[in-house]
């Protein structure tokens, strides 16, 4: 790892401060960031670590809404978002104990890793992602593979989650990387059932809209018997084939909407 | 370099560190308690396992700087004062919970860690606990055995 500068501010305004300059990056757990910066494929000048800023934690329900600070730990969405059940089973699954207790749900979604499993939750449950300096719907935050609308420099201060009428998550575990090796999150939430896929497209998570559809007219999981996913475009490494996810796809969003 | 303080195993320390030390280099290198291992460098494998502030990390993968001002809990903070191994250290000398040792620093990190906030844990809460902890030794049986010995001779 290239050495940098360290620094912690205490505040959100502060930390934009610092990470005006183009060489900067903001530090959540680390726990990709850090690895990532060990065999040099990063490499910042300096690094701001969001951990100090008391704004940015914890687990907030009010209007039918929970709002969950951008550094704000896998631990702590698992021990404090039961108004969600599906994100505490979510949070409490990601990579193991010791990962849990320094990544944040802010990180994960910045760094949109196909693979991850916060962005499907975020894009099923229609949440709104809060930075610095406006409110981004999820459905326009991701953008490809590690790509997002955020703009350089730009923070996750909060995630807001409006609660649904359910919600279930179905993740196949890679169990060397503990990352989705395909997973799905399955919500219906007011504005109709979002089925929301991570860890099989090329382009990173997306929604399912032909099975959204169709458990917007039938709620069950027979309503998808009809469906295929075509294997064109899905992640194909050593763990599974295009096809494989592919399939997966559909027998997790089955399962998920049995278990809603 | 920036000058951090942190208390480890209940002693105030402090030392000069580079931005892109690591909380296990600055406890092997500064402190020379080689005790956390660094097995993997990749914050998969384990070994490297301490205590922030009360809860397990991989010290590989936080920076020294992160940890400025904690409280940090070792593997050499887990003999008892007379220098005789700890209740969890005895419990994995006792089932056999270790061959070559190296994975065990972290083992019993991560067992104390369970072991505070479930002092009755079943085996599938033990071998979840250890998901982020690698053995290429033992199986893992004995291990489990082990933690199990020590959650009775805890409670």
């Amino acid at each position: 790892m290239y050495d940098f500068e360290f620094k912690k501010p205490g505040s959100i305004k502060a930390a934009v401060a610092m990470l005006e300059s183009e060489d900067a990056q903001a530090l959540g757990g680390g726990q990709t960031l850090i690895p990532t910066m060990k065999q040099r494929l990063a490499s910042p000048a300096v690094l701001v670590s969001l951990a100090g800023i008391a704004k940015m934690q914890g687990v907030n329900v009010a209007n039918g809404v929970m709002t969950i600070g951008g550094a704000t730990t896998h631990a702590d969405v698992a021990a404090n978002a039961q108004a969600i059940p599906a994100l505490v089973a979510l949070a409490g699954h990601i990579g193991d104990p010791a990962v849990r207790n320094r990544g944040t749900i802010g990180g994960s979604l910045a760094n949109n890793d196909p693979s991850a499993d916060y962005p499907a939750a975020a894009l099923a449950l229609n949440a709104t992602i809060v930075t610095d300096r406006r409110k981004i719907a999820a459905d326009d935050f991701f953008d490809g593979m590690f790509g997002t609308a955020l703009e350089n420099g730009e923070i996750i201060t909060a995630v807001r989650f409006p609660l649904p009428k359910a919600a279930n998550y179905q993740k196949f575990l890679q169990p060397a990387s503990r990352f989705a090796l395909t997973g799905v999150f399955v919500a219906d939430t007011k504005d109709g059932m979002r089925v929301a896929v991570t860890g099989a497209s090329e382009e990173g998570v997306y929604r399912w809209t032909e099975a959204e559809s169709a458990l917007n007219d039938t709620p069950e999981a027979s309503a998808l018997d009809g469906l295929s996913v075509s294997p064109d475009g899905m992640i194909e490494d050593l763990h599974g084939t295009a096809a494989y996810r592919a399939n997966l796809v559909g027998v997790l969003t089955k399962r998920a909407v049995t278990a809603l | 370099m920036t000058k951090v303080s942190m208390t480890v195993n209940g002693k105030a320390v402090s030392g000069e560190v580079e931005g892109r030390t690591l909380l296990a280099e600055f406890l092997r290198n500064n402190l020379h308690l080689t005790g956390t291992h660094i097995g993997c460098d990749t914050s998969q494998c384990g070994a490297c396992t301490v205590h922030v502030n009360g809860k397990m990390v991989k010290s590989c993968a936080i920076l020294a700087q992160e940890a400025d001002g904690a409280e940090v809990a070792t593997i050499e903070g887990m003999a008892n004062d007379d220098g005789s191994l700890g209740v969890i250290q005895a419990a994995f000398q006792e089932h056999h919970g270790l061959q070559c040792g190296f994975c065990t620093p972290g083992m019993v990190m991560a067992a104390a860690d369970l072991l505070a906030k479930n002092t009755n844990p079943s085996e599938a809460d033990i071998r979840s606990h250890l998901d982020g902890n690698i053995c290429r030794c033992t199986g893992y049986h004995n291990i489990v055995k082990s933690i199990q010995a020590a959650a009775s001779a805890l409670s």
